[in-house]
């Protein structure tokens, strides 16, 4: 199968059986179990991980509204319920216990069950074959590999909220596990098994980075030279890199929590000889990458959609694509602004303080040149757009409220403040999360054969845009005030931004709302879409193909000019 | 008169950076001098030599003033009823708001020439304010620092960036929609505009790194003689606090039920039953560990935080200068009560802080009454005593625990 670059009008079922041919007798797809559940076909398994990202993310999202219902108003009111329902036992401890547990929960289905799957799993797989002009993925049974660990990995999350964490059921660390809290400040199963989870996606995306780099370095269809890949496969190739790099060091830094808790070394416990803050540099050596690997697909596929909307090529490619390598390069040497609290000298908090400014130039060459390409170009403004657009704005916001984070001696005041959860969900929760809905828009076409309805994309549009800014932007406020991150209550003082922040979430899902009856609808009763729907500034390869797209495309790989 | 010292002695400090904190990192205790060698021999910049020159200058015009505040802890106690009435004149409101207080959390003191009465907090300082959007009012001279940092350099400059990038966005979807501009341009490369967006935020940049890393110098300066070392201990869920140096052994800082709270006045789940207790405009250090997960010190209205990890003695400082009391939060998940665990300081005049000190049977004056008394005020002698509390002995989380037990038989 790894030979399909050199040898695909051979492999093609459309021109007659092959001796290798399994279940592709009527040339076109396998049975539903053969078609899903031992899948092959990236598609397919693109699709897979879309749907899997989408479920994710209705659970963590429905996480993240408990928690604004409860923070609401001051004082504790739901928690102790909402732990009875796990166990019937449950006490004021458990409720508590219970936040912890949705924080850590949260955190970890929305980074590693929600963006990750979405973005390099969904439209990573979906959309970089066709991209280069390549048949598949060049291990297409990784792929599949790939996939099933991540939904393993996510029920055994989902599992741990059902065994003893410590003071109650499920694990309560945190979604950057801390040592001593989840060696021997967390008894009982819970935490190892969301540690076991931890192993599996990364072992997972591991497995579909390799896919990925290999992929792209060896299935290019000719004349497909590195420098006319489009800046998704770009930003496909470099997430990859640096999941490639980073997640090793994360499962090390796990599995020496795993040794800690059972088998009685003290990697992380200095009465042993151990340093409890090794653990958060190794963690962040993988952590700070890893929100890289969760905006820069988001980068690629904003940088299609603007080109797409303007009828315009990318303003200064070159730069696009190398500012992506930098950005993943110094990605790796600024971990420790994540840690600046923690007790270091001060030459390393003055480095890591200009390292982590550094990151703004090559974020900014990006910025600027989405503007310059909509520069002198002829803008159409339909949904994708509007997300993108969204995109560079709210990105921008979170970019710079990084760069003040950025400085060591500000941070000591805002380090772990609601200024800290603000600044990361506008660059994810406004920057990834806006790209995801850009691209589900952009490729829905594509990918279904159908057109969503453009009343209800806008409508999500700007439902969604207002609710997030309205749930987000306050809380910069409580954190300037000093409101510090994971409590479940606070002193009266906050109790008004806090119900702001919370009518913001409900703006918010109203607009997901919208977007689940957009889909169902728009499968059922859409428009039939052409093969390219978007004219004359989409000129991608996965365009030239039908909508959707057969079972395998590129029998004739296809020439680039 | 303090408070003027207090303010001098402050801008001595300003122009001391040394990265002492570097050498107790390594583990060999080096001293500060040897800090700030290997300080101008490598990380050393232009900058820091800079500021080095101006130190010296600086601290020979005003070492007299340094002298006379190290004396400050050693004499004032024989003062102590005399000058209660200036500090007094000076905040008004505090001390006037601490006759009010309800005894419900602190046993009476013995009378005698001063008591302590815990302080009812001043509404808008040190606390947060009803749907409030700034940072807490900042009374220590880094905080003051840091907010100017941010609310004239930092805040200006972003909030530019984000409405040049809006605008141009606006701009560039008005005048070049489809119906403006039917036909597309084919530009797609410009060099010298794209030198221009590379050079201009690292421009930019730079302009904020330059006070950026002089407010971490500051944040980062060696403690000062005559610091008051407070020994802070992360519980779960809990603070402990001891006063090495004045004989206070370790006591500790649970948070006040919202009966409690209401009862005394404070904020619910700032309030707590015993608070960390500082005289106003002195120094001080706080050496800060974890005693079972890693617990974080905070209190923004002095910029302060630190991290209590197990196994690690994590220094800071912090100056107060106002009287008043000052509240933080636990800002490291910790466990099921991570979030009621909060923090309370308390700033107080200084006769009023040894009063405290008194109360709860420690010596104002600590070690540095243990020289006779005639030597006390003479700063060779401040020197002397000093090498107890030096950042060398604090590496290991022992040698702190075991000053408070020789304090006291020395003093008496």
């Amino acid at each position: 199968m790894t030979d399909i670059a050199a040898t695909a009008p051979a492999h093609g079922p459309a021109h007659g059986h092959t001796d290798h041919a399994h279940d592709d007798h009527d040339h076109d797809t396998p049975g539903f179990f053969v078609r899903w559940f031992m899948s092959t076909n990236h598609k397919d398994i693109g699709t897979l991980y879309l749907i899997f990202a989408i479920i994710a993310g209705i659970v963590g999202g429905v996480i993240s509204g408990l928690m604004r219902w409860e923070l609401a108003e001051p004082g504790i009111q739901y928690l102790t319920g909402w732990a009875q329902f796990f166990d019937p036992a449950a006490g004021e401890v458990q409720g508590k216990h219970f936040w912890n547990v949705m924080i850590t929960a949260h955190g970890l289905i929305m980074v590693f069950f929600m963006v990750m799957p979405a973005m390099i799993g969904g439209f990573g797989n979906w959309f970089v074959p066709l991209m280069i002009g390549a048949p598949d993925m060049a291990f297409p049974r990784m792929n599949n590999v790939s996939f099933w660990l991540t939904a393993v990995a996510f029920i055994m999350l989902v599992g741990s909220m059902f065994v003893p964490g410590g003071s109650g059921l499920g694990a309560g660390t945190g979604w950057t596990v801390y040592a001593p809290l989840s060696t021997s400040g967390s008894v009982g199963p819970a935490v190892d098994m969301a540690i076991f989870s931890l192993h599996l996606a990364g072992a997972a995306s591991i497995l579909g980075a390799i896919n990925f780099i290999t992929t792209i370095f060896n299935m290019r269809a000719p004349g497909m030279t590195i420098h006319k890949m489009p800046l998704f496969v770009w930003s496909v190739l470099v997430t990859a890199f640096l999941l490639l790099l980073a997640l090793p060091v994360l499962a090390a830094a796990i599995t020496m929590l795993l040794t800690d808790r059972n088998f009685g070394t003290t990697f992380y416990d200095a009465a042993g000889g151990g340093d409890p803050v090794l653990y958060q540099h190794l963690f962040w050596f993988f952590g700070h990458p890893e929100v890289y690997i969760m905006i820069l697909p988001g980068f690629g596929i904003v940088s299609q959609i603007i080109s797409t909307f303007s009828k315009k090529p990318v303003f200064g490619y070159l730069g696009m694509a190398y500012a992506m390598v930098a950005i993943g390069v110094v990605g790796f040497i600024v971990w420790a602004h994540h840690m600046f609290t923690v007790g270091m000298s001060v030459n390393l908090k003055m480095y890591f303080t200009a390292a982590t400014m550094v990151i703004a130039v090559p974020t900014g060459i990006k910025i600027f040149s989405w503007i310059a390409t909509m520069w002198g170009g002829s803008m159409t403004f339909k949904t994708p757009m509007m997300w993108s657009l969204g995109f560079i704005f709210m990105f921008t916001v979170g970019g710079v409220t990084g760069v003040v984070l950025a400085n060591g001696g500000v941070d000591t005041n805002l380090h772990d403040t609601y200024y800290v959860v603000a600044h990361f969900h506008y660059v994810l929760s406004l920057g990834a999360v806006f790209s995801l809905f850009a691209g589900f828009y952009y490729w829905f076409p594509k990918m279904s054969g159908r057109m969503y309805n453009e009343f209800l994309g806008q409508l999500h549009f700007w439902i969604f845009f207002i609710g997030v800014n309205v749930l987000f932007f306050p809380q910069h406020f409580l954190g300037q005030q000093g409101m510090p991150r994971r409590y479940p209550d606070y002193p009266e003082a906050y109790a008004f931004w806090h119900l702001i922040s919370s009518y913001g979430y409900v703006i918010m899902a109203v607009g997901v709302l919208i977007f689940f009856v957009n889909i169902l609808y728009s499968l059922v009763a859409g428009k039939r879409a052409a093969d390219n729907p978007w004219g004359e500034g989409a000129t991608t390869l996965e365009w030239t193909l039908s909508s959707p797209p057969p079972f395998h495309q590129f029998n004739e790989l296809p020439r680039i000019a | 008169m303090l408070e003027a010292s207090g303010k001098r002695v402050y801008s001595a400090r300003e122009i001391q950076p040394r990265q002492w904190l570097a050498g107790r990192m390594s583990g060999r205790g080096r001293t500060g001098d040897e800090a700030e060698k290997e300080q101008q021999a490598t990380g050393g910049t232009i900058l820091m030599k800079s500021l080095k020159t101006l130190v010296i200058a600086a601290a020979l015009s005003l070492g007299a003033v340094g002298v006379g505040h190290a004396q400050a802890p050693a004499t004032a106690p024989a003062e102590a009823p005399v000058a209660a009435t200036a500090p007094a004149a000076a905040n008004p409101a505090p001390v006037a708001a601490d006759a009010a207080a309800p005894a419900t959390v602190a046993a009476a003191v013995p009378a005698g020439d001063a008591t302590y009465v815990p302080m009812k907090p001043t509404p808008g300082v040190g606390q947060p304010i009803d749907a409030g959007i700034d940072f807490q009012p900042q009374v220590s001279p880094v905080g003051e620092q840091a907010y100017w940092f941010n609310h004239v350099i930092l805040l200006p400059v972003i909030t530019i960036i984000t409405l040049l990038v809006l605008g141009l966005m606006l701009w560039a979807m008005f005048r070049y929609r489809a119906k403006a501009n039917p036909v597309p341009s084919k530009t797609t490369h410009n060099t010298f505009i794209e030198i221009i967006w590379t050079a201009i935020p690292v421009l930019i940049l730079a302009v904020i790194a330059v006070p950026s890393i002089r407010l971490l110098a500051q944040q980062y300066e060696p403690p000062k003689k005559e610091a008051l070392t407070i020994k802070v201990t992360g519980y779960q869920w809990y603070w402990g606090y001891a006063y090495p140096d004045q004989g206070i052994g370790e006591y500790v800082s649970k948070m006040l039920t919202e009966d409690q709270a209401k009862a005394s006045g404070e904020p619910h789940q700032l309030a707590v039953d015993n608070r960390m207790v500082v005289p106003v405009g002195r120094q001080v250090k706080l050496i800060i560990t974890g005693a079972d997960v890693i617990h974080s010190f905070a209190v923004p209205a002095f910029w302060t935080k630190m991290d209590a990890v197990p196994g690690r003695a994590n220094e800071t400082t912090f100056t107060a200068n106002k009287v008043g009391v000052y509240y933080g939060q636990c800002s490291e998940l910790c466990g099921v009560d991570h979030g009621f665990m909060p923090i309370a300081v308390e700033v107080l005049p200084v006769d009023k802080w040894e009063a405290w000190v008194r109360s709860k049977g420690g010596n104002p004056a600590g070690p540095v009454a243990a020289v006779p008394a005639a030597a006390a005020p003479a700063p060779v002698a401040a020197g002397a005593a000093a090498p107890a509390v030096t950042p060398a002995a604090t590496t290991t989380e022992a040698a702190p625990a075991a000053a408070p037990a020789a304090a006291p038989v020395a003093t008496n």
